[in-house]
């Protein structure tokens, strides 16, 4: 079945139709991980996108249980070149096209992803949408119609629609010492890929997320000792409520770690500014640079948006790290709270882990407030 | 950290001569070393003893010196030169063990020279066996069980224990050497014991096998400041087994999931972080294909070959950026040159799928044995880009030039299923060629998988080739049919072929061009570096839109493929060479190669670079981008020959001499035509195409007669035949290995003088650089000859003879740039061997001894240009007079090629060389012959020579005998020699042959005794024969084995002198230079 993959400036890519078939709308944009495409399709940070991978074999070790980053696929689309039909590694489970299809995606294959990437590059990230319905070559009464859905598309509500329903807690799975009791993290679930409750599982957290609504006083019912703000999608500046109930977390003095839009909406509690991105930072292979060490590690990202480290008022904090490339804000340390955030990945999956250290940091700092009290 | 000011010179040690494991891939790192430093302002000083190099070129470093590699030259070369550091990591494993000599020694401590980049106790826990075993076992690195052993016993005693296979593998051998999986106690024997030996600290490594795991490398960089990237991971097709350099690799991997690559990846970054290695480094694991467990195979703390490719593959300049971080500098602190705008410290983001293919010399070598394992056994090897793996596929088989333009090798078509299915357990070089027929046939990919545990991806990627390719041969030849083959890589000849259609669906079906940028076009690159694809979008065009200048002439330069025996490096010089005079004289250069080795494929050489193959369809596809004005053939060896006629064809003007020329030369008739035009004698000769002819032919020409395929290069398949039982053998040989649409040559043998003289003509005038006189008589390649600059024993009479002859054909051919002659001087007079009317082997080699720059003059004159206006004068350079003599002494890798006859002939079969410069012709010759390998020890108690000479060489050998036995040698011949020498009255002692009782010749060899074995004998490379076995014993142990009396006569001359080549002036060629204006 040929798919279709409109853009907003009226291109039109044909190719053959992956997972589901239909039409989805939405921000087209490009990952450039080589491996990970489990972990990027099910990561919520890209909600409301359709996601095009550079790399042109994908599928090719095919979708097991294991290394999904959340219970769904978030995005509304997937682009590759060439989606692997008979895939191998000793996990697999089932094919690419199996994977969308029971996760209701509408994919497209065997269209030039580099083409695309080139003019998402070039234009930055735009809209458009995948259908299989019909041939907008062909009809251009449809095409008009969908180029209706396509120019006003925006991301919204993103962390509410991503974020979890109740809370939940999740025992340590390693890192504690004989009789040593657990340290009680919540985490402010704004779209939170699963690795990062793992990673604090294995250092010997006890993990409460929240959903992304959560209050301060539903923080302070837990008595928790340090407070993880997850990565998540959409535009930061949009959640007014969750900003305003960080920042009120925050005042409490609790040691808190943030990544991604946690990073974010952290600097816009602290009254920086957020901007767009032209076309992102989507892949495993970003350079952030640490001030502090003057090492620059190689990180996983996923990032439209970024803090603009000059916005970021100086009796609050200072800006940690910078992207090595184009010097965007990589993390930023708090001095007003005892918190620290990264825009990267520290918690990979995909991607590089050089900087999974980070939560070794964070336990620190919950254990020497713990220890002050 | 920014850039260490106190460092202002620094000394570079080159690999030496190319050999099987050490190819080009050092050249090309140690030509970037070599330019990253002089961007940098720092005064360089190379050594290497290979000329055929770039780096070794005037242009690159400030001081150059073509030496010997003996920790004693560097010494002294450091103390002309006075350098404040040496950089030891990018010559190969030659530059890092003569680096941490020096540095062991004390000498660098003394002499107060830095050892940038690395530390010898780094290096030790890398490469010694049981501190690299620590040190994993510290990091928490997962290791195969095994144990390092000085002795054989011990190694039999632990292979009990750990159970059989075992994998044998020597320390401080390069590309394994010496190593191998043996399967039973016996074989551990006889390779423990040969190991042992040939592992200079007496040291193996006795492991279990893990044969069928997955392969898989990576490339990490790390600095100074802590800093580590990985730029590059690579899976092997073949898995655990076959060598590494033996192997189909992709690149990234293709089977791992991101837990898999993660947790290597993060395993390779803890080690290069643990070694503090500042620069490049290549991790090796092994990956059990259904589990995580895995284990690290080997660590090389260097540039390597890896290296090299993982820089074409994504490029990342490897080699340059590790010299700025020897230099102080950090990895942000460098920019990223493909995007300008980028840091060097990212790890490299592909879109396309590379894949390497290895280039074995077992065309040439027929009767080797092509069976792969832990030792390398490839010359070259070729790189494939594509944005499917196929497509890569596809290209690589084409780029490899064995005749092939799919997958699909004639002799297993003919093989019944059931035998297909049996030769997959045969792990030789042939074995994806056996795997894809047995595709074709349908067999089940798990009995496939079964035996050769190759992954099911690559099964069901080769699968689809297969189905394609019988797809193409069953029904119409649809447009459909016709895209899908196009977007897989069939060839528009390959498609007609299978389908059997008269014409194609789609006319003039053209390839576009995608960019390799390092960053998967996240950023906007200035890389001109191309692949083709299919697709509608052609970057290249773009490119050129953007970027060329439309008032420069266009030419197209076209590589010289993978690196063969044949056809080396030289043939990149002056590839390169090529380029850049078209630069600088106002032309755009645009080079087409397929080799990840070469500076040529380094994507700031030309204007701009396609990494596809040479092939008639794919260079169409290049110029319906490029539209270029003209090509240059005659750089690139056979592979840019051989397109010569597809240009005239199409009608693209050839710079320099007409493709018309070049069939002069090479087809029979013409050339004698031409001959007799000319006024030049030569043997009398035929042209056949059957058995028959041919008898007939050598009757009429009287044996002995030389026989060779027409169109070939470095003797393929050439011999020397003697009588009609030589002539039936390789007509049946050559008939089996060549495409015979070509004729086969028959030439009375002449024996006597070879020479050789290369020129570079106008149309007009000429220039002679030099000529070049073998120390071999005729009957032995030029190629594996001796050769010696300026002539030692000609008359002049005889130069003035050659240099007029050149002339005539020069000027009768129409030569524009180069030309190649060679010659045989008998009883003072001068025969016409061949002529080659383009680059040879010895341009680099003679432009770097005379001085004169002879591809630049070459380049000049095709685009009009005149000899007479370059400042060089005509005729034979400075009268033939030269300040030096200049010896090259070819180099062989027989230890790795089991199977192989040493016994030199008219077939090349050296891999490399090296050259010996000095004052005068001894000092020069024992330069050459240490540079080459040759040891010089003086003879021990109970030293011995072996000799076994055939009776005319007989009387010859006498006077060799009188000299060694003088020199303290006792001489030990076989029953004739002896007989011989004792009727001369020269003490001899006969030893048994191999065949007769013991102890014998064999014994005598295992004896350690033996320094030196002259052996000259009428037949050879049928392996199964007593006089190859008894050579390939010799190889095996290490023995210096002569097979041709002048090569002993030069030896034994220059083994009464004193020794010490360090003793001998060293020479900057750098000052035999004019500095370019």
């Amino acid at each position: 079945m040929n798919a279709y993959l409109v853009l907003a400036n009226g291109m039109v890519f044909t190719g053959k139709s992956v997972g589901c078939p239909g039409t989805t709308v939405g921000e087209v944009v490009f990952a450039t991980g080589m491996v990970g495409f489990e972990e990027t399709l099910t990561d919520p940070s890209y909600y409301g996108q359709i996601i095009t991978q550079t790399y042109p074999l994908i599928g090719n070790y095919g979708m097991n249980s294991e290394d999904m980053e959340s219970d769904r696929v978030w995005a509304r689309g997937y682009i590759v070149r060439e989606a692997c039909t008979a895939p191998s590694n000793f996990r697999c489970e089932m094919t690419l096209d199996e994977f969308l299809k029971k996760n209701r995606v509408i994919g497209i294959e065997g269209i030039d992803t580099r083409r695309l990437t080139r003019i998402l590059r070039e234009s930055g990230v735009m809209n458009g949408a995948i259908t299989t319905e019909f041939d907008p070559g062909a009809d251009a009464e449809k095409l008009a119609a969908l180029m209706a859905e396509i120019k006003p598309y925006a991301v919204t509500d993103a962390v509410i629609s991503v974020t979890c329903r109740e809370p939940a807690t999740f025992e340590p799975t390693g890192g504690l010492a004989e009789g040593e009791q657990p340290l009680n993290v919540a985490l402010l679930d704004l779209g939170c890929k699963k690795n990062i409750v793992r990673c604090l599982r294995k250092r010997g957290c006890r993990v409460t997320v929240l959903p992304g609504t959560a209050t301060a006083a539903d923080l302070a019912a837990l008595h928790a000792d340090g407070l993880m703000l997850s990565n998540g999608p959409g535009d930061p500046a949009e959640n007014v409520e969750i900003i305003h109930n960080i920042r009120e977390m925050l005042d409490t003095g609790i040691p808190t770690f943030g990544i991604c839009l946690g990073h974010q909406l952290t600097a816009l509690a602290a009254g920086a500014k957020t901007t767009k991105l032209k076309y992102g930072h989507r892949g495993a292979n970003q350079p952030a640079t640490e001030f502090a060490t003057g090492r620059t590690f190689i990180t996983s990202q996923n990032h439209g948006y970024a803090v603009m480290g000059e916005t970021l008022p100086a009796d609050v904090g200072a800006v940690s790290h910078v992207n090595a490339n184009d010097k965007t804000c990589e993390g930023v340390a708090y001095t007003k709270w005892n918190c620290f955030t990264v825009q990267f990945h520290p918690e990979a999956s995909g991607g590089p882990k050089d900087t999974e250290y980070l939560f070794d940091r964070f336990v620190e700092r919950m254990k020497q407030a713990k220890g002050g009290l | 950290m920014p850039k260490d000011p106190s460092i202002k010179k620094v000394l570079v040690i080159g690999s030496g001569p190319i050999i099987i494991g050490q190819a080009a891939e050092f050249d090309y790192s140690g030509t970037q070393a070599c330019r990253a430093l002089k961007s940098e302002g720092i005064e360089t000083v190379l050594v290497n003893s290979n000329p055929a190099t770039i780096m070794t070129d005037p242009d690159i470093a400030d001081h150059v010196y073509i030496e010997p590699l003996t920790a004693a030259v560097i010494e002294k070369v450091i103390e002309i030169e006075k350098p404040d550091a040496i950089l030891p990591n990018l010559g190969g494993q030659m530059g890092l063990n003569l680096s941490m000599e020096l540095a062991r020694s004390g000498y660098l401590d003394r002499s107060g020279v830095r050892l940038l980049a690395c530390r010898p106790d780094t290096i030790d826990r890398a490469e010694d066996r049981q501190l690299f075993k620590d040190t994993m076992e510290k990091l928490h690195q997962p290791i195969i069980p095994s144990k390092v052993v000085e002795d054989l016993d011990d190694a039999l005693d632990f292979a009990e224990v750990i159970g059989y296979p075992v994998i044998v593998r020597p320390a401080f051998t390069m590309g394994g050497t010496g190593g191998g999986i043996c399967e039973d106690r016996e074989k551990l024997h006889e390779i423990a014991t040969n190991g042992l030996r040939l592992s200079p600290i007496h040291q193996i490594l006795v492991e279990k096998c893990i044969a069928g795991w997955k392969e898989i490398e990576y490339e990490v960089m790390r600095d100074a400041k802590g800093n580590v990237i990985t730029v590059c991971n690579m899976e092997n097709m073949d898995p655990v087994g076959i060598h590494t350099g033996d192997s189909i690799v992709v690149a990234p991997s293709q089977t791992l999931s991101d837990k898999e690559y993660q947790m290597l990846r993060t395993a390779a970054l803890d080690i290069i972080t643990e070694l503090g290695i500042e620069g490049g480094c290549n991790c090796q694991f092994a990956l059990k294909p259904d589990s995580f467990e895995y284990a690290v195979i080997e660590v090389n703390p260097r540039v390597s070959r890896s290296s090299a490719l993982a820089s074409k593959a994504t490029g990342y300049p490897i080699a340059k950026v590790a010299t700025k971080i020897a230099l102080g500098y950090t990895l942000d602190e460098i920019t990223n040159d493909v995007t300008g705008e980028t840091c060097a410290c990212f790890e490299p983001a592909l879109d396309y799928v590379v894949v390497k293919y290895p280039k074995w010399p077992f065309d040439k070598f027929v009767y080797a044995d092509k069976s792969l394992g832990t030792q390398m056994m490839a010359t070259g090897e070729v790189m494939a880009i594509g944005n499917n793996f196929e497509h890569a596929m596809m290209k690589a088989v084409s780029s490899t030039e064995l005749g092939m333009d799919t997958l699909t090798l004639p002799a297993f078509e003919e093989m019944a299923t059931e035998e297909i299915i049996e030769h997959l357990h045969v792990q030789d070089s042939e074995r994806a060629f056996c795997v894809y027929e047995a595709l074709k046939r349908g067999v089940p990919h798990q009995t496939i998988y079964d035996i050769t545990k190759i992954d099911w991806w690559f099964l069901d990627k080769l699968q689809h080739l297969a189905n394609l390719e019988l797809g193409l041969k069953n029904g119409e030849l649809t447009r459909e049919k016709y895209l899908e083959a196009k977007k897989y890589g069939f060839l528009d000849k390959t498609i007609l072929r299978l389908s059997g259609a008269d014409r194609l669906p789609v006319e003039n079906y053209r390839a576009g061009f995608k960019m390799v940028d390092t960053c998967a076009a996240e950023f906007a690159a200035k890389t001109p570096y191309f692949y083709s694809t299919y697709d509608e979008d052609n970057e290249a065009a773009q490119f050129i839109a953007e970027h060329s200048d439309p008032k420069k002439k266009k030419v197209l330069v076209f590589g010289s493929g993978p690196i063969r025996i044949g056809q080396g490096i030289e043939f990149d010089y002056c590839s390169v060479h090529a380029v850049w005079t078209l630069k600088e004289h106002g032309c755009e250069a645009i080079l087409v190669n397929n080799n990840p080795e070469t500076v040529s494929t380094d994507f700031d050489t030309g204007d701009r670079l396609y990494f596809d193959p040479l092939n008639p369809e794919s260079v169409d596809n290049i110029i319906a981008t490029e539209k270029p004005d003209a090509c240059v053939v005659q750089f690139g060896g056979q592979t840019a020959i051989k397109l010569a006629k597809h240009m005239d064809e199409i009608g693209l003007p050839i710079l320099g001499t007409p493709a018309d020329a070049i069939d002069e030369a090479e087809d029979r008739e013409r050339f004698d035509e031409l001959l007799e035009r000319c006024g030049i004698p030569r043997p009398e000769g035929r042209t056949v195409f059957t058995l028959d002819e041919a008898l007939k032919a050598a009757q009429e020409v009287g044996y002995p007669v030389l026989m060779r395929p027409s169109y070939v290069l470095g003797g393929q398949n050439m011999i020397v035949a003697y009588n009609s039982a030589d002539v039936i053998e390789y007509m049946g040989v050559i008939t089996a290995h060549v495409d015979m649409s070509h004729p086969v040559l028959m030439d009375k043998y002449i024996l006597g003088t070879e020479c050789e003289v290369d020129a570079i003509c106008d149309g007009e005038d000429y220039l002679i650089p030099g000529v070049m006189e073998h120390i071999e008589r005729t009957g032995i390649h030029s190629g594996d000859s001796i050769s010696v600059y300026p002539p030692y024993n000609f008359s002049r009479k005889v130069i003035d003879t050659l240099v007029d002859y050149t002339g005539r054909f020069a000027r009768e051919l129409k030569v524009v740039g180069l030309v190649n002659v060679q010659y045989a001087v008998q009883d003072g007079k001068v025969y016409v061997i061949e002529v080659n009317p383009r680059s040879s082997r010895t341009v680099p080699y003679i432009s770097k001894v005379t001085g004169v720059p002879m591809v630049d003059l070459a380049v000049r004159c095709s685009l009009g240009e005149k000899l007479k206006d370059m400042g060089y004068g005509t005729g034979l350079w400075r009268d033939g007079q030269s300040p030096y003599y200049a010896v090259k002494v070819p180099v062989f890798s027989f230890e790795k090629l089991h199977g192989v006859d040493t016994m030199l002939g008219p077939e090349m079969k050296s891999t490399g060389e090296v050259l010996g410069i000095a004052p005068n012709f001894h000092g020069a010759m024992l330069k050459g012959l240490v540079g080459a390998g040759y040891q010089f020890k003086r003879p021990g108690p109970g030293s011995c020579v072996i000799i076994s000479v055939k009776d005319s060489d007989k009387a010859e050998a006498a006077d060799l005998a009188w000299k060694l036995h003088d020199y303290g040698y006792k001489i030990y011949g076989t029953a004739g020699t002896a007989r011989y020498l004792n009727s001369q009255m020269i003490p001899c002692s006969t030893v048994r042959q191999m065949s007769g009782e013991r102890p014998n010749i064999i014994d005598l060899l295992e004896s350690g005794l033996v320094d030196y074995i002259i052996t000259t004998s009428p037949h050879g490379r049928d392996p199964h024969r007593d006089s190859v076995k008894f050579r390939r014993k010799a190889t095996e142990l290490s023995i210096p084995c002569i097979t041709a009396l002048d090569t002993a006569r030069v030896l034994v001359d220059e083994l009464r002198g004193d020794h010490d080549v360090s003793k001998i002036e060293l020479v900057d060629i750098s000052t035999l230079h004019r500095k370019k204006s």
